[in-house]
């Protein structure tokens, strides 16, 4: 190998590779994708028009008018279509650990902090993917933000699947094997997902339980979901940002450090 | 000559058991190294050593000068590496599983497709390249991961157990591709296997056994007056069933 492809071209050729792989899986996997937008819209057509008429949302900011609760839910639907792609590609990890495929991976010459970057970045490529077109399908369920607010989401969105992706890939490294994986579906993805301001404004939560708040406050899910709520209408929430960014970094460093095979946990391990 | 591969000192361990203990061993340009051991003598752990998938903390691992451990890159863009289990993605075709292999060496999507129907032809299987990976036999899929190995060129190929699984027939045939790449002259070959009717009497050999080399030089003289396996069984003490496992 001449040493110009370890410099940056051969970089940007390496996640080219990655993002064009995941890519080629998501297309082939059209159940995936399917039950991807299924979910969500389970919840928008089902839960979200029962609850309309038992909770009541009073004007907070983003909303500079009173609003239906299928609006009010949908940037916790956003958000869990890229939590559950975060947990997915995690899974996938596990997978291809599992069955060798991992190791195509970890021998390429670039260092491993990049290789999995890329693949993070794969990962929320397709989580994107998967939030528009749930999107457009909601346009005909009247969840019409502004237009502009389409655009604005799109940084919001590569925050919040940075985020939940790094979340994953530090639990794929810590997990074994993939019967594993079940538990912290179970375990992570739900608890995130419920004690969030996915389904109802923390402040109606607060009249009902202090403790659940507080939780609510630690849970990171929370601020992804604030930080796509108000840039799903142009706006951006400050804190909301600086939270999911110092998440990411910390997360993706700890998942770095794990994969790396002189300090981490996967090194360590025999097979 | 620098050696494509300079193994020296290694030892490693998981928790308190010893895997492997001072392990040294040269693998030249050109030549055909056959790591042989019954499974379980630590071949597996030295392959993920010399990859980089664990840390060597004792010794110096070398690929064509490189420290792996000082210089992982340059090291591990001089390797090519078959694993023991499967690792190409079946649900892709042969040609998309060397693009994607090209792609994480940095090799771009024109120069790829070029060196794909080079390797595939020098494995035999350039008329497979559309074929999905789980539609091919085992050997052709050993063979396709030999493919990959050789995307980008590398002066040292790992092959871990690269025959397991096979019929008699495909794995002459592995046996024989991998043979013709040393051939070449370019390319160091480590071929670690458990199989003695793979190696010929010109190859260089290392004997490892519970984690120690214990012999280190052609496949005839180790052997002497007796056969490979015989003189196998004479410095290990194992059962001749082992050996034929």
């Amino acid at each position: 190998m001449t040493p110009n492809r370890l410099g940056w071209q051969g970089h940007i050729t390496a996640l080219g590779g990655i993002v064009w792989r995941e890519a080629i899986r998501f297309a082939q996997q059209r159940e995936r994708f399917l039950s991807a937008l299924v979910r969500p819209l389970v919840w928008l057509f089902i839960f979200a028009a029962g609850f309309r008429s038992v909770l009541g949302l009073s004007i907070t900011p983003p909303y500079e008018t009173y609003i239906l609760y299928e609006v009010y839910v949908t940037p916790g639907l956003i958000a869990m279509i890229q939590l559950f792609n975060g947990m997915q590609s995690s899974l996938s990890m596990v997978y291809d650990r599992e069955t060798g495929a991992m190791r195509t991976l970890l021998v390429s010459p670039y260092p491993r902090w990049f290789v999995l970057v890329s693949k993070l970045v794969a990962g929320v490529a397709v989580s994107i993917l998967q939030v528009y077109a749930f999107l457009a399908i909601a346009w005909f369920w009247e969840i019409r933000p502004p237009p502009i607010g389409y655009l604005t989401l799109l940084p919001a969105l590569v925050l919040s699947g940075l985020m939940l992706g790094a979340i994953g890939l530090l639990l794929s490294s810590t997990i074994k094997q993939l019967e594993n994986f079940a538990g912290v579906m179970n375990f992570v993805i739900f608890p995130m997902f419920f004690a969030s301001s996915a389904l109802y404004p923390l402040w109606r939560l607060q009249e009902s339980s202090e403790l659940l708040y507080d939780i609510c406050l630690f849970n990171p899910f929370t601020y992804a979901v604030e930080l796509i709520r108000f840039a799903l209408y142009a706006q951006v929430n400050w804190p909301a940002v600086g939270i999911v960014i110092a998440v990411t970094v910390a997360f993706l460093g700890a998942a770095i450090y794990a994969y790396d095979p002189s300090k981490g946990l996967v090194g360590r391990r025999r097979g | 000559m620098t050696p494509a591969l300079r193994v020296q000192g290694v030892s490693h361990a998981f928790g308190k058991t010893q895997a492997l203990r001072d392990v040294s061993l040269t693998v030249q340009p050109g030549r055909f190294v056959a790591l042989l051991g019954v499974n379980g003598a630590g071949k597996s752990t030295l392959f993920s050593l010399v990859t980089r998938l664990y840390d060597n903390v004792s010794g110096t691992i070398e690929v064509c000068g490189h420290d792996v451990r000082r210089q992982p890159g340059p090291a591990l863009a001089r390797m090519g590496v078959v694993f023991q289990s499967r690792s190409l993605d079946m649900s892709l075709t042969i040609r998309q599983n060397l693009r994607y292999h090209a792609a994480l060496q940095g090799i771009g999507r024109r120069e790829a497709i070029k060196r794909g129907d080079w390797v595939l032809e020098r494995v035999g299987l350039l008329d497979k390249g559309a074929s999905k990976v789980a539609t091919l036999s085992g050997g052709q899929v050993r063979r396709a991961e030999i493919a990959r190995a050789l995307m980008h060129d590398p002066t040292l190929l790992l092959l871990d157990e690269a025959t397991v699984g096979l019929d008699l027939r495909s794995r002459a045939d592995v046996v024989d591709t991998v043979r013709a790449l040393a051939q070449g002259g370019e390319v160091g070959i480590l071929w670690a296997t458990h199989l003695f009717d793979e190696v010929r009497s010109d190859d260089d050999v290392v004997l490892l056994h519970k984690g120690e080399v214990l012999a280190t030089d052609t496949a005839s003289e180790i052997a002497g007056d007796s056969t490979l396996s015989d003189r196998f069984l004479e410095l290990t003490g194992v059962d001749e069933r082992e050996i034929a496992a």
